[in-house]
């Protein structure tokens, strides 16, 4: 659809709210020859347990029903894996559910976990995310990925993901980044910055210190992107777990409420029709209307370069949980850095800059966790883990592990989950001299994108520290 | 262990008829260590899907006959009444009423441009078009959809005006028998097997 009705713009009224009681996550790796993918969901599961002083069996205790997110059957070459992972939990014979959205796979199964707490269905429920895509050769991992394009009109055409990312960069870049080098060097700078803070984090898969001509010299995989603007391919685990207020507070004295939230756009880009802009709470009805004259080519909405998928999942968050400037309403987000390009765009899509100036983000230095230029923190740090950059992309686990991220800040406990020695020993990493600590102190508020396909699907996350709740929520 | 007479189907009264082989047994090999510790087993497979078009056939048909179809909303009721699709939809995403085949071989021919592009070395298995492979997204006046496509000569370029070819000799019936060339290209520039 192209024009909505009142009914399809509600904002989501959940019957009352949902807390994330904790969380925890395996090593990632692009490939753990040694480890079952069960031995790295009960990994994610004693780590989230341990969180909150409990035993496995203490916590399980508590769960009612589960909800599991793993993308790709044809990876992992087992088909109701789910089965497999609820036995080897030892979470038989309760309820439980596979999720498969893409990329979006891991949001997506926060969002039905959600839902259930909301309605009643379970007062305690588990959200688990995996993924193994160390099972084939990286060539064979290329074509399984895009096969997640169009059978028929798209994958036949070089069996390639990145390459159907490739001609929304070359679009954006003509059309918004006008073909200037600078803004190349602004792309490239997202990959270093994200490679930069998985030097800081003993799950992420690749730290790397980098500067932009490493990235602008790195192997072109799609013109204009290069190696170093993508994702990673991984194999690892995440998992949290939600419970409504009285059960949270059963579990541990520092809950903080959870608000979900989806949208979706066509599988082919082919297939989105010009339309006008949805507008969020920050934005006005004129504000878009010169578009195309300050930048030529920039009037056709979302075309290869928006994803309408995110502005909506954003647009029922915000009115959620009562955002109306994610940039002064919230005090970091983990994006869905798939590619440098596409972070890019998601900044505009859920309103951290307006249509057009999403490179402003980066060039004001506001991403990051110290401002470059001012030496002051940043204004909305995002993707301190590392992301799908520096992190790890094991598709399932990818939206949970930005939860977690988040939610680590906000509970003032990233620097002792991420100086630990042990875990960086135990992980089989070294811990970097100059490790620093990340933790975005004063966090109240924050948020994690979650994003399939060129933007089929996008859930938004909203996590807040129940003393800093915005006023104006739905 | 070979992978000879591989499958072939046909329908006959409604029904898909199979013959020869559409998978094909390879034994495993152990994953050690360099330890000689074992880790896993390598799990071969080989095997062929059978694909409808269903209300798409009439599309893949078409390209050998160097014709581009697309389809458009003929519903007068519809919003988007009169709305053109190419990719070729069997619905209308609006009233969901069955649409109306269009030919839009003349329009591409006379109205096609890119509207994005990229070029990559770089592919993943399965692959069969030559490399460098030059995506362009095809956008067409009066169409309301982008057509994702490959440039078969010449460099793309934004705004570039190109028309389509066809792989009329040796079609493979897939999209890849429908490619692009820079319009004024002539016919003895193109790839084997394709035509204007
Ligand atoms: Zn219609």
């Amino acid at each position: 659809m192209i024009k909505f009705s009142k009914q399809q713009l509600k904002i989501p009224q959940m019957s009352k709210p949902v807390y994330l009681v904790t969380g925890g996550m395996s090593k990632f790796d692009r490939a753990i020859p040694e480890k079952r993918t069960e031995e790295l969901v009960i990994d994610a599961f004693l780590e989230a347990a341990e969180f909150i002083k409990k035993s496995p069996e203490e916590l399980k205790e508590y769960i009612h029903s589960c909800y599991y997110g793993h993308f790709a059957d044809h990876f992992g070459d087992q088909l109701l894996g789910e089965a497999v992972i609820h036995d080897r939990l030892g979470l038989d014979p309760l309820g439980n559910v596979g999720i498969k959205t893409g990329g979006a796979t891991g949001g997506s199964t926060i969002w039905e976990a959600y839902k259930a707490v909301a309605s009643g269905y379970s007062d305690t429920a588990l959200a688990m995310g995996w993924e193994r895509m160390d099972e084939v050769p990286t060539d064979e991992g290329n074509h399984y990925i895009a096969s997640a394009a169009d059978k028929d009109w798209e994958t036949p055409l070089g069996h390639i993901y990145t390459g159907y990312y490739a001609v929304m960069a070359q679009k954006y870049w003509q059309v918004f980044g006008k073909e200037e080098e600078s803004f190349r060097r602004t792309l490239a700078e997202i990959a270093v910055k994200n490679k930069g803070y998985a030097r800081m984090n003993p799950h992420a898969q690749s730290p790397m210190n980098i500067t932009v001509e490493d990235v602008l010299n790195s192997p072109t995989v799609a013109h204009p992107l290069r190696a170093l603007d993508c994702c990673l391919m991984s194999v690892g685990a995440s998992c949290v777990i939600l419970a409504d207020e009285k059960t949270a507070y059963e579990m541990t004295d520092n809950p903080l409420l959870l608000y979900t939230s989806a949208g979706s756009h066509t599988l082919r880009v082919a297939d989105r029709r010009d339309m006008d802009i949805p507008l969020l709470p920050n934005e006005s009805p004129d504000q878009y209307k010169d578009l195309g004259l300050r930048f030529p080519g920039g009037d056709r909405y979302p075309g290869f370069t928006g994803f309408l998928a995110a502005r909506m999942a954003a647009y029922y968050a915000y009115g959620m949980a009562g955002i109306v400037d994610p940039t002064e309403d919230l005090d970091l987000v983990e994006l869905h850095d798939a590619f440098t390009i596409s972070d890019i765009q998601t900044y505009e899509d859920i309103g951290i800059r307006p249509y057009g100036e999403g490179r402003t983000y980066v060039e004001s230095g506001d991403c990051y966790h110290t401002n470059p230029f001012t030496g002051q923190p940043g204004k909305l740090p995002a993707n301190l883990s590392g992301g799908l950059i520096g992190c790890m992309h094991a598709v399932g686990a990818t939206g949970i592990m930005q939860v977690i991220e988040v939610a680590q800040h906000i509970w003032g406990r990233w620097s002792e989950m991420h100086a630990d020695e042990a875990k960086w020993k135990r992980f089989n990493r070294e811990k970097p001299d100059d490790w620093t600590d990340l933790q975005v102190k004063g966090a109240k508020r924050g948020m994690a994108i979650s994003h399939a396909g060129v933007g089929s699907h996008v859930t938004a996350t909203v996590l807040v520290h129940p003393d800093h709740q915005l006023k104006g929520r739905g | 262990m070979s992978t000879q007479n591989r499958g072939t189907v046909k329908v006959e009264n409604g029904r898909y008829r199979v013959s020869g082989n559409f998978h094909y047994a390879f034994p495993n090999d152990p994953i050690r260590d360099e330890n000689g510790k074992l880790l896993g087993i390598t799990n071969p497979a080989d095997m062929t899907h059978i694909h409808a078009y269903g209300g798409e056939a009439p599309f893949f048909e078409n390209l050998s006959n160097a014709k581009l179809l697309g389809t458009k909303c003929a519903n007068p009721k519809c919003e988007t009444y009169g709305s053109v699709y190419i990719p070729y939809r069997i619905h209308c995403p609006d009233c969901l009423m069955r649409n109306e085949e269009v030919d839009l071989t003349d329009l591409a021919r006379k109205g096609a441009s890119v509207h994005t592009f990229m070029i990559t070395e770089r592919t993943g298995a399965f692959n069969t078009l030559e490399k460098p492979i030059r995506f362009v997204n095809v956008e067409f006046e009066g169409v309301s959809t982008i057509l994702m496509g490959y440039l078969s000569v010449g460099e793309p370029s934004i705004g570039m005006k190109v028309v389509p070819i066809f792989q009329t000799k040796n079609p493979t019936f897939t999209i890849m028998d429908l490619s692009w060339v820079p319009a004024g290209t002539s016919a003895d520039e193109l790839p084997e097997g394709f035509s204007l």
